[in-house]
C-alpha cells in the first residue's frame, strides 16, 4: 500500500523523541562512574527496573511481527508470544539470583569469577557481541519499515534516525537514560495496547465492510469473459498450471482501462469465479493488477482487507463483547483470509496474487495455519511433516531457553541493589509482559477483522489497525513502536558496549583505565556498535525482523545457556568446559543457520531445497550439544586435586 | 530458616550460595518446564485436540485455554516464589569487584 504523510502522526513522533531525549539529559551528568554508566549505580527501585525489563525485551519484533502475524495467520503467532514469555521462567527460577550475586556489569563477570579465566572473558564477550548485534539487526530493519508509512521518508532515514537517536541516549547516561527510557516505553505499550484491546472488544464483531471499502466480485466465468471490452490474456508460463496441480486456477482478464484482473476458480468444475488482486516487479518497478503501483490515475493500489464474512447465527453485528466471549464468537464465525501463491510467466516475471479465503474461526484459532508452522497440522501430509514437527520443537525449545541468555536481559539485573529486588523485578517484568503478550491475541485478531490489513506489509498491522479508530490512535500508536525500537536498540548497545570495553579491553587485554577512561572506552565503543548498526540495518532491510529474532534467541541459547546452568549447578563445571560449551554453541548455531533453508532464500537467494541443515531451527541439536561439549570438556581438564573439589559436589541438603 | 544461607566467606562463592531459594527455583521450573512441554507437545503432535472448545469458558478452544493459562501460570508461580524464598543478607562483597 501507498501511504502518504500527514502531520499528526509526525508531531506525536517528534514529541516523543523530544521527551526521550529530555530525559536523557537530565540524567547526563549522573553517569560518571564505569558502575554508573554500565550499571545505572545498582540504584534502580525494583518496580521500574521490572516495567523496565519490559520496555527491554518487548522489541519490535514482539509488537509488530506477533500482531502482524495473528492477522494474517491466526493462532501461530501467539504461539511466539508463549514462548517469549515461558522463558522469563528460566531467568527467574533458575538464572537470576545467582548472576546477580556474581557479576558486577555483564554476565562474563558472573561466568568468570570462580574462574578468572581470559578464555572465558574472550568467549563470553564475543558470544555478547554476535548476539546483540543478531539482535540488532531486526530491530534496526523495523525501525526503517515503520518510518517508511509513519513520516513518509524512506528506509533508511528510519535506520540512521534510530541510529542516531540511540548512541545519543546511550552516550549521555548510560544505563540510567537507557533504564527510564525502557521504562516510559514499556508503561506506554502496555497501556495503549489495553486502551487498543478496550476499544476492540467495544466494536465487537460485523460483518459489515467499513464505508468505501473495495468489495470484491464472486461472478460467472461466463459473464467476465462477456464484459464490454474485456480480454482474456493468453496462459502462458506457469499460469498455465504448476506441477502438483490439478487444474490452473488462475483466469487473467485486460479490462477496457488498461488493467488486468486475475480471477481465481475455486475448484475444477466451478463455473464462478473470485477477483484476486496482484503484484508483480518489472525491472523494479511495482505493478498492482497490471498498472503501475500507485495512487494517481492510471495507477493502482492494493486495497486493505480483513472481513468477517459470517458470524453465529446469521447475526450482522454483535455489538459490544467480553473477551472471553470476543475469541468464542469468532471461533463460530467465518472469516476472509488471504494467502498469496507466486506465479510465474514464460518471460520469468514473477507475479503474487492474493486470494480470498473464507475460514472458518475453529480453523483460525488451531496451530498450524501459517507457513512457519504448517508442519503441526494434522492436514499436511507431505513427506518431510516430521522435520517440520522437529522443527517448530525446536524453535519453541530456543524460546524458552534463549530469553534467560540475551545479554542484553541479563544486565538488567546489575541495575538494582541487591538478589531480593532482582526477584521482585523479574516478577514486576512477567507480569508487564504476560499481560501485554494476552493483549497481541486480541489486536492480532481485532486487526484481522477490521479491514485495514496491507497485504505487503504484516509488520503495519497494529497500526493500521489503530488507524481505524481515527489518525490520532494510529500517530500515538506508531509513535510507541517507534520508542520501542529505541528502547530495546538502546539496551542491546550498552550490553555490546559492556562486552568490548568492560570484557576484553579491562578484563581480557587487562588494558590500565581509570574509571573515567573506562566510560568513555564504553562510550566510544557505544557509537561504533552504533554505527554497525545502521549500516546493518539498512543492508538487511529486506528480511523478516521476527525471523532475525528467532536467529539470535537460537544462537544466544546455544551459546549462552549451557554455560550459565552447568556453572551454577554443577561443581565439576570448569573453565575450559565452560569456554568450550560458549565456542561450540555460538558458532555450531551460527554455521546451522547459515546453511539452513531460510538463509538460502533470503540471504544468497538460492534454491532452500538444496539446504545442508535439514531444518531451520537448531536450538534443539545445538542447545543439548552445548551441555554434552560442557560436561565432556570438563571430566577431561578435571583438576588435580579431586578431594576439595568433591566437597563441593553435593548440594547442601537443608540444615 | 536462618542457617542454611550464609554460604561461608561473603565474597566469591560457589554457585548453590543460597540452597533453600535455588532448590525451590528448580522445583517450580522443572514444574513449569511440564506445563510446557505439554502445550508444546500438544501443538506439534495433537493439534485437532487444541481445537476442542470447552463449554466452561464459554466454548473458547483448548489452544487459546492452554496458552493463556501458561501466561497466568508464570505469573502465578512467579508470586510463589518471591513469597517462599528467604531473603539472604547483602552479601556486601559484590561492590568491590575485583
Amino acid at each position: 500500500m501507498i501511504y502518504h504523510f500527514t502531520w499528526p502522526p509526525f508531531i506525536v513522533f517528534c514529541l516523543f523523541v523530544g521527551a526521550v531525549l529530555a530525559i536523557s539529559f537530565h540524567f547526563g551528568n549522573k553517569a560518571k562512574s564505569a558502575k554508573g554508566y554500565y550499571a545505572a549505580h545498582g540504584q534502580i527501585h525494583w518496580f521500574v527496573n521490572g516495567i523496565a525489563f519490559a520496555g527491554d525485551y518487548l522489541s519490535a519484533a514482539s509488537f509488530l511481527g506477533i500482531c502482524g502475524m495473528i492477522a494474517f495467520y491466526g493462532y501461530d503467532g501467539f504461539l511466539y508470544s508463549i514462548g517469549y514469555l515461558a522463558g522469563w521462567i528460566v531467568a527467574l527460577f533458575v538464572i537470576a539470583e545467582p548472576l546477580k550475586r556474581l557479576g558486577k556489569f555483564t554476565f562474563a563477570d558472573a561466568l568468570d569469577k570462580k574462574f578468572n579465566s581470559p578464555g572465558i572473558k574472550l568467549a563470553a564477550a564475543i558470544s555478547t557481541l554476535i548476539v546483540s548485534i543478531f539482535y540488532l539487526i531486526p530491530q534496526m530493519v523495523g525501525a526503517g519499515a515503520l518510518v517508511k508509512p509513519l513520516l513518509g521518508f524512506p528506509e533508511y532515514v528510519g535506520v540512521v534516525l534510530v541510529g542516531v537517536v540511540v548512541v545519543f541516549i546511550v552516550v549521555t547516561a548510560g544505563m540510567v537514560s537507557t533504564t527510564y527510557v525502557q521504562f516510559i516505553k514499556g508503561s506506554l505499550l502496555v497501556i495503549f495496547c489495553l486502551l487498543l484491546t478496550v476499544m476492540i472488544l467495544n466494536r465487537g464483531l460485523t460483518t459489515r465492510a467499513a464505508a468505501g471499502a473495495h468489495e470484491f466480485r464472486t461472478v460467472p466465468l461466463a459473464e467476465v469473459l462477456a464484459a464490454p471490452g474485456a480480454q482474456a490474456l493468453a496462459p502462458d508460463g506457469e499460469w498455465s498450471g504448476r506441477t502438483g496441480e490439478a487444474f490452473p486456477p488462475y483466469v487473467r482478464v485486460k479490462n477496457a482501462d488498461g488493467s488486468v484482473t486475475t480471477w481465481r476458480k475455486p475448484s475444477r468444475d466451478a463455473t464462478s469465479v473470485v477477483e484476486t488482486q496482484t503484484l508483480a516487479k518489472i525491472n523494479g518497478v511495482s505493478f498492482v493488477n497490471g498498472l503501475p503501483h500507485g495512487t494517481g490515475k492510471g495507477e493502482r493500489d492494493l486495497f486493505p482487507v480483513g472481513q468477517v464474512s459470517k458470524l453465529p447465527d446469521g447475526q450482522t453485528s454483535t455489538g459490544p463483547l467480553g473477551p472471553l466471549q470476543y475469541l468464542s464468537t469468532l471461533q463460530n464465525s467465518e472469516v476472509i483470509l488471504w494467502p498469496s501463491e507466486d506465479v510465474k510467466s514464460a518471460d520469468g516475471t514473477k507475479t503474487t496474487v492474493y486470494y480470498p479465503k473464507p475460514t472458518t474461526g475453529s480453523a483460525i484459532m488451531v496451530p498450524g495455519g501459517s507457513p512457519t508452522f504448517a508442519g503441526v497440522s494434522p492436514k499436511y501430509k507431505k513427506p518431510d511433516a516430521t522435520l517440520k514437527k522437529i522443527d517448530f520443537l525446536s524453535l519453541m525449545l530456543a524460546l524458552f531457553c534463549g530469553t534467560a541468555s540475551l545479554p542484553h536481559i541479563l544486565i538488567r539485573y546489575y541495575t538494582v541493589k541487591d538478589q531480593a529486588a532482582a526477584r521482585k523485578s523479574t516478577v514486576v517484568g512477567i507480569a508487564a509482559i504476560g499481560f501485554f503478550y494476552v493483549l497481541t491475541l486480541f489486536l492480532g485478531l481485532g486487526a484481522m477483522t477490521s479491514g485495514a490489513i496491507d497485504l505487503t506489509n504484516n509488520a503495519m498491522s497494529a497500526p493500521l489497525l489503530a488507524r481505524t479508530f481515527g489518525p490520532m490512535l494510529f500517530a500515538v500508536i506508531s509513535a510507541i513502536a517507534f520508542t520501542t525500537v529505541l528502547g530495546t536498540v538502546s539496551g542491546l548497545i550498552l550490553a555490546a558496549s559492556g562486552a568490548v570495553a568492560h570484557d576484553l579491553m579491562t578484563n581480557f587485554f587487562r588494558l590500565a583505565m581509570s574509571d573515567h577512561d573506562k566510560v568513555r572506552a564504553g562510550k566510544i565503543v557505544a557509537v561504533i556498535v552504533g554505527v554497525i548498526a545502521i549500516v546493518l540495518g539498512i543492508a538487511f532491510k529486506e528480511m523478516n525482523p521476527t525471523f532475525l529474532v528467532g536467529w539470535a534467541f537460537n544462537v544466544a541459547a546455544s551459546a549462552n545457556l549451557p554455560a550459565l546452568v552447568m556453572l551454577l549447578f554443577w561443581k565439576r563445571t570448569t573453565k575450559q568446559g565452560i569456554t568450550a560449551a560458549i565456542t561450540v554453541g555460538l558458532i555450531s548455531s551460527l554455521a546451522w543457520l547459515l546453511l539452513s533453508g531460510p538463509a538460502y532464500t533470503s540471504v544468497y537467494h538460492l534454491d532452500p531445497k538444496n539446504a545442508l541443515a535439514p531444518f531451520s531451527q537448531p536450538g534443539i541439536v545445538t542447545i543439548p550439544l552445548g551441555f554434552l561439549v560442557l560436561v565432556v570438556v570438563s571430566l577431561m581438564t578435571r583438576p588435580q586435586e579431586p578431594a576439595e573439589n568433591r566437597a563441593f559436589e553435593v548440594i547442601p541438603s537443608a540444615a | 530458616m536462618k542457617s542454611d544461607n550464609t554460604p561461608g566467606a561473603g565474597a566469591g562463592n560457589e554457585g548453590v550460595g543460597l540452597p533453600r531459594n535455588a532448590r525451590l527455583g528448580l522445583g517450580l521450573f522443572l514444574l513449569y518446564l511440564l506445563i510446557y512441554a505439554g502445550f508444546v507437545a500438544l501443538n506439534a503432535f495433537a493439534a485437532d485436540t487444541m481445537g476442542k472448545s470447552v463449554a466452561a469458558f464459554g466454548g473458547v478452544n483448548l489452544a487459546i485455554l492452554y496458552g493463556m493459562g501458561l501466561i497466568i501460570a508464570a505469573f502465578a508461580l512467579a508470586c510463589v516464589y518471591m513469597a517462599l524464598c528467604t531473603d539472604a543478607p547483602e552479601a556486601g562483597g559484590e561492590e568491590g569487584g575485583r
